[in-house]
């Protein structure tokens, strides 16, 4: 099958969804900015990399720079086929249970965000329940809420695995609290914005209607605020990965992600730095991926519209 | 308006009776400990407290607007003072509010360098360059519904990522000093501002669009006038969001190495040091400067985007 037996109507169809998907462009810009990696690599290695060749004595051309510059130990900036190499020894050749594979790390730190994620998402929306209800609350609470964002979450890490270590808590629980604080922010903005989000006119219609706060809440602020709600949660659930990630940076640096890093960082490996840092990413495209098809679910569901 | 003055004395003779019972709760248990004679106040200030905050948080006005959660503030902090003085927690796991105040008083000089090693010069031009890059370039390939397709899936790729473990690579790659830091707080707030900025040009309504296209408005006039007005709550959000993330940025960027200043510093040698106090202080620190500009930011958003919906009465 070329692209010859396509008859020319249906090729020109095709080409028009493709110039009009997401995929062409994105592989454009990925391809793009694949260049420009590999040109910064050779410009930031080259310094290091030209001394080595000095070192070696034998008389060498850029070609050879360009070469080596691609395949340093401890690069400035190692190029993409590195750490490509680097994730696919460290997530297909090792045994799933030990410590230097790095689907063990991953799944260390995705537990830890999962627990965190489900925890800060029912506590922000219960807090925007109360604030849309309660005045009081409102006016005491939210001020505060937005103020507990801006403690540096990084800072109170050690403290807060240190006081639940010496309670007797140690492993998923102090990290899980590290991302279920910092998740229950957004989730709570966001559902006080939708829960709030019905137009005067239709609170009005509610009112004519005689409805008690309860039925206003569940007829219709509620469904209203369930739009606000899923770019919430994919913010929330990115943020508990980040938070997972922190939490494991001052825990002594055992399992996950983060213990990946700070080791890395430890020990100048830059390739494992960059390896853990692609596979955050991935965990975090896969946690935001699986929150987009929960919406598109219940999109279908509600029969094509939230 | 003989009632409203009524309910604005009791609400604010109910906040000074609980001020005063929470005082003498805090004297009595600095000086006896725990015991019978420190319950009574007790009940008093949060049955006070609790009121006032009600009889204050339904009126309107700025001046009750501002008063309510300083009060709630103030109960939240006196709650803490008297659970670390009546457990007799440690002080090294949670030093109580009075004794944080005085490791800020104390510790103020060094605290004012390190803020300004921070803040003034990582984080606002960080922010600045980060914010404005991640602006200019969603209007830039706006234009270009080919780039936006491919750039927009990717930016919110990046900002689910998490960046803050680039700081480690930034810190090797620009030094000790603030330059690091900078880089990191410009790559934290590019994308979340690229992405919100494009989701705001696109949010203008196809109705309002085909009414500028039979004003033959230009390109221009159509952005200036109806989209980027449309897409200021957008930007407000990524805005807020990144006058947080900023911080947090910076911060964590000075662990991984700078000069002997900086907040970051002070939190990791303290926490080493066990000095649990002045690491509470730099941390209060942050988050008031953080909340600050949070409140200053809203602000000129309630100024600006008053048309939208969320702030009609």
């Amino acid at each position: 099958m070329t692209a010859a037996a396509i008859p020319g109507p249906a090729r020109r169809a095709l080409s028009r969804r493709l110039a009009q998907g997401r995929a062409v462009p994105l592989a454009v810009v990925l391809a793009v900015l694949l260049v420009v990696w590999y040109a910064a690599a050779v410009w930031l290695n080259a310094p290091q990399a030209g001394e080595q060749l000095d070192r070696a004595g034998t008389p060498w051309t850029t070609a050879d720079l360009v070469v080596r510059s691609w395949a340093m130990e401890r690069p400035v900036l190692p190029a993409p086929h590195q750490i490509g190499a680097e994730l696919y020894e460290s997530v297909l050749n090792r045994p799933i249970d030990s410590r230097r594979s790095l689907v063990y790390h991953a799944q260390v730190t995705l537990s830890a965000t999962l627990a965190g994620f489900g925890f800060g998402v029912a506590l922000g929306i219960l807090l925007a329940i109360g604030i849309v209800h309660l005045r009081t609350l409102d006016r005491s609470l939210m001020p505060w809420i937005i103020a507990s964002q801006t403690i540096p979450i990084l800072a109170i890490a050690p403290m807060v695995v240190v006081v639940l270590g010496n309670l007797g808590f140690t492993g998923l629980l102090p990290k899980a609290l590290i991302s279920g604080y910092l998740s229950f922010f957004p989730v709570t903005i966001g559902m006080v914005k939708g829960l709030r989000s019905p137009d005067p006119l239709q609170l009005d219609l509610m009112r004519t209607y005689s409805a008690r706060p309860m039925h206003v809440f569940a007829k219709l602020r509620w469904p209203a605020s369930v739009g606000f709600l899923f770019p919430s949660l994919k913010v929330a659930i990115a943020l508990a990965l980040v938070g997972a990630i922190v939490a494991e940076l001052p825990t002594g640096a055992q399992a996950g992600l983060g213990a990946r890093l700070l080791t890395g960082s430890y020990y100048g490996q830059t390739v494992q730095i960059w390896a853990a840092l692609f596979m955050a990413s991935f965990l975090a495209m896969l946690a935001v991926g699986a929150v987009g098809l929960a919406e598109r679910a219940l999109v279908r569901f509600r029969g094509g519209r939230l | 308006m003989g009632r409203a003055l009524d309910s604005l004395a009791a609400a604010l003779g109910l906040a000074g009776l609980a001020v005063a019972s929470g005082l003498v709760t805090v004297a009595r248990l600095a000086a006896e400990g725990p015991g019978p004679s420190t319950v009574v106040p007790l009940l008093i200030t949060l049955i006070a407290g609790g009121s006032a905050l009600v009889r204050l948080s339904s009126r309107e006005g700025w001046p009750s607007r501002v008063a309510t959660p300083l009060l709630f503030g103030l109960i939240l902090l006196w709650g803490w003072e008297v659970v670390v003085a009546g457990f007799q927690v440690p002080r090294i796991l949670l030093p109580a509010p009075s004794a944080i105040g005085e490791a800020l008083a104390r510790a103020w000089p060094t605290l004012a360098a390190d803020f300004w090693q921070t803040f003034v010069r990582s984080v606002i031009p960080g922010y600045a360059i980060g914010s404005g890059a991640g602006f200019l370039v969603a209007v830039a390939i706006d234009r270009s519904p080919f780039l936006q397709r491919g750039l927009l899936p990717l930016g919110s790729m990046i900002s689910a990522m998490p960046i803050v473990g680039i700081a480690p690579i930034m810190v090797m790659w620009f030094g000790f000093d603030w330059q690091s830091k900078a880089a990191v707080v410009v790559v934290m707030t590019f994308f979340p501002m690229l992405v919100n900025t494009l989701a705001g040009l696109a949010a203008a309504g196809a109705m309002e669009r085909d009414l500028m296209r039979s004003y033959a408005a230009s390109y221009l006039q159509t952005l200036v006038r109806l989209r980027l007005p449309n897409a200021l709550p957008f930007i407000f959000n990524a805005l807020k969001l990144n006058s947080t993330l900023a911080l947090i940025g910076a911060i964590v960027a000075e662990f991984f190495g700078t000069p002997i200043v900086g907040m970051g510093f002070r939190i990791s040698t303290e926490v080493a040091r066990m000095n649990v106090d002045v690491v509470w202080a730099t941390i209060a620190l942050a988050a008031l400067a953080g909340s600050a500009s949070y409140g200053l930011i809203s602000l000129v958003e309630r100024g600006t985007t008053f048309w939208h919906p969320s702030f009609r009465k």
